[in-house]
């Protein structure tokens, strides 16, 4: 390491320039894989299988118990103000907007996205990317594409179904362990949800579809050049592990963003 | 046999995550089942409509008929909305209109007292009986000692 | 004699973790006659593997020429690139095989994805060829199952299909143990005989590897010295080789005792 700070400084700077650098042509190859033939639409379909229906029951659990919380939760703040009529609205609301999209695509990143690093990691290390480049099959058409094509269709998808089972969810926390009556609940969620809100929610699930496939990949594509991470086995495992925490917080900032610019 | 399973599997995702898009779609998002030409638009004045927002529901009775389509500003600075009304709502030349809200911080709706006159208001014209925003002293009541009511 | 390969003053350098540069390839100049077999030696971190993947275009040099039959690899890019490439075939030290595909279908993959030819047609290339390789009966195994050797075998195969003009070997002996190392040796020497394709083997299996080299580079702090035949090798002056040859041959010296 340069000992003298200011050098450290640039040095670093540079490379997180190179980084980003790298990562801007990693989603531009992956988008040409598009248009590359033929495509491999056995292998979208395996990654669908694996990303969408392989989550389903995380999905499922996540969302019930986050819909619980909500109902209680919700209940006892707006029962201070006499307006537990509110909480099918607040529920919904808070779901189909917010939590929806984020904690689909957190649990996503922690699930499938530190697979998709790993193994991409792995065929990086053990030359199989290599090989694919020797003859002469572009690894983005091959492989790499189909899982960003994979993950956009999915993170809707379960988004849409988290955001219905943790409505149902604060339905029977509400209604079913409180006393809020069913018709406020659904006439409450019925009324303040918007085709507006539903968009920025669906908006919300795709760019984090892509920030989690397109962080992910890249990462275990990239195992080798990248800082600090080493060689070999460990190197992926902790690739892996960076992978999952950049991608969740850019997950957490972009949510912040879009909220900002699109509410 | 374990092609099948993955097409299946893929199959079954995709139902599932299309049935809850059309459940959102259907339930929250505002295809309503009042099309156009089912309705008819009624114009209502009130002295102030604060927190009635575009697309807030009409109600008679506590039961949806409509929605507000156009809230605007009319002469003599009075607000303004034109009410989305059901066809088949007949709404007397007697009735009033007025603004009400579900909770204290609930959403504002609008709330037509249907009253028992012969002849009945059409379409484009004003409701002029009209009670505007805020029921301060029900509110306060209310703030006050909570759910006595109940 | 034509030269399949030219390197001309190639230079190639990475940044070391304290800062600095290490220069693996320092103005090389050296050339691979066609047809025959060439062994790239040298000590672990002399950039042998290096000098394969410039080969192949997969890294990119700091400065100079690589020729391969003429065409400069270092100004081609993406389709040129591509068909290029299909000249090589390559056997990677791991084998490289693709973990979710099965033994025939990565011997498939080639020709599946290169090549129009039909899938009867491909099932029986691909059969003809794993029966060649002795691996008749492992068509459904996952390369997990298979053993370094079985790998190493499955990853020529795969490396062979499309009938390249010149192969290239990185470590293919490694992690195996003698007799499979000698099984490999034997392939090699099978399939060359047969195809008459040039061949580059990176390998630190020393002096066992000279039994099959026409020629024999050796690398040493990013020079490269180029010997005729590995008895050259052993006539040369220069300290550093002779230090080499002393510890190579001193290693086998000791593992004849042990056997």
């Amino acid at each position: 390491m340069k000992s003298n700070p200011i050098a450290r400084l640039g040095d670093t700077g540079l490379y997180v320039l190179t980084d980003l650098g790298r990562m801007a042509f990693f989603l531009l190859h992956a988008f040409r894989g598009l248009f590359r033939r033929p495509f491999r639409v056995r292998e979208l379909v395996r990654q669908v299988h694996f990303i969408g229906a392989g989550s389903l029951v995380v999905i499922f659990f996540t969302a019930l118990s986050t819909g619980m919380v909500l109902g209680l939760q919700g209940y006892y703040s707006l029962n201070k103000f006499g307006a537990e009529g509110m909480l099918g609205s607040a529920v919904s609301l808070t779901l189909i907007m917010e939590l929806g999209p984020v904690l689909t695509a957190l649990m996503v990143a922690g699930r499938a996205g530190s697979a998709i690093c790993a193994e991409i990691g792995i065929m990086r290390i053990s030359e199989q990317i290599d090989a694919l480049d020797c003859m002469a099959i572009d690894p983005f058409r091959y492989f790499i594409t189909p899982k960003f094509l994979a993950m956009l269709i999915a993170m809707p998808l379960l988004t849409a179904v988290f955001d219905v089972v943790g409505i149902f969810g604060g339905y029977i926390a509400g209604v079913g362990l409180m006393d809020v009556s069913p018709g406020s609940y659904i006439q409450g969620m019925q009324s303040s949800v918007t085709n507006h809100d539903i968009r920025l929610g669906i908006i919300k699930s795709f760019v984090f579809a892509l920030l989690v496939v397109w962080i992910c990949s890249a990462r275990g594509y990239f195992v080798g050049v990248i800082r600090g991470a080493g060689f070999g086995a460990e190197s992926v495992s902790r690739v892996t592990t960076q992978a999952v925490v950049f991608s969740s917080i850019s997950v957490l900032v972009f949510d912040y963003l879009l909220t900002a610019v699109l509410l | 046999m374990k092609k099948n399973t993955l097409e299946m599997g893929v199959g079954l995702f995709m139902i599932i995550g299309f049935a809850a898009f059309v459940y959102l779609a259907l339930q929250l998002g505002e295809v309503s089942f009042l099309t156009r030409g089912k309705t008819y638009v009624l114009k209502a004045e009130f002295d102030n409509v604060a927190g009635v927002k575009k697309g807030a529901a009409v109600q008679v009775a506590g039961v949806d008929v409509g929605e507000v389509s156009v809230i605007e500003l009319g002469p003599l600075d009075v607000a303004i909305l034109s009410l989305q009304i059901a066809n088949k709502v007949k709404v007397p030349k007697d009735s009033m209109a007025s603004v009400k809200s579900q909770g204290i911080i609930g959403d504002k709706y609008i709330q037509l007292s249907l009253g028992g006159d012969e002849e009945l208001f059409q379409p484009g014209e004003v409701i002029v009986e009209t009670e505007s925003s805020l029921d301060i002293e029900s509110l306060i009541s209310k703030f006050a000692f909570g759910s006595v009511e109940q | 004699m034509t030269s399949a390969i030219a390197f001309k003053n190639v230079v190639k350098s990475f940044a070391k973790r304290d800062g600095g540069i290490q220069y693996v390839l320092d103005g090389v100049d050296f050339s691979i006659p066609a047809g025959k077999t060439t062994v790239i030696a040298g000590g672990s971190g002399t950039g042998k593997s290096v000098t394969l993947k410039l080969v192949l275009g997969l890294m990119q040099v700091d400065s100079g020429q690589i020729f391969i039959k003429g065409r400069d690899v270092t100004a081609l890019r993406g389709r040129e690139l591509e068909q290029l490439r299909a000249e090589f075939g390559v056997l990677f030290q791991g084998g490289a095989l693709f973990d979710s595909l099965t033994v025939f279908e990565n011997v498939a993959l080639p020709l599946r994805e290169r090549t129009k030819k039909s899938a009867e047609e491909i099932q029986d290339r691909v059969a003809t060829t794993l029966a060649q390789f002795e691996l008749t009966g492992h068509e459904e195994k996952y390369p997990a199952q298979l053993s370094g050797g079985m790998q190493k075998r499955v990853g020529l195969a795969r490396a062979m299909q499309l009938q390249p003009s010149i192969m290239l070997f990185d470590e293919p002996t490694t992690g195996l143990d003698p007799v499979m190392s000698q099984e490999i040796y034997h392939l090699f020497a099978r399939t060359k005989a047969e195809f008459g394709f040039t061949s580059i083997i990176v390998s630190h299996d020393i002096p066992k590897i000279f039994n099959l080299a026409d020629q024999v580079i050796l690398l040493h702090n990013g020079k490269m010295d180029v010997f005729g035949s590995p008895e050259e090798i052993q006539w040369s002056e220069k300290p550093y080789i002779q230090e080499f040859v002393q510890k190579t041959m001193g290693d086998i010296y000791q593992s004849h005792l042990v056997e």
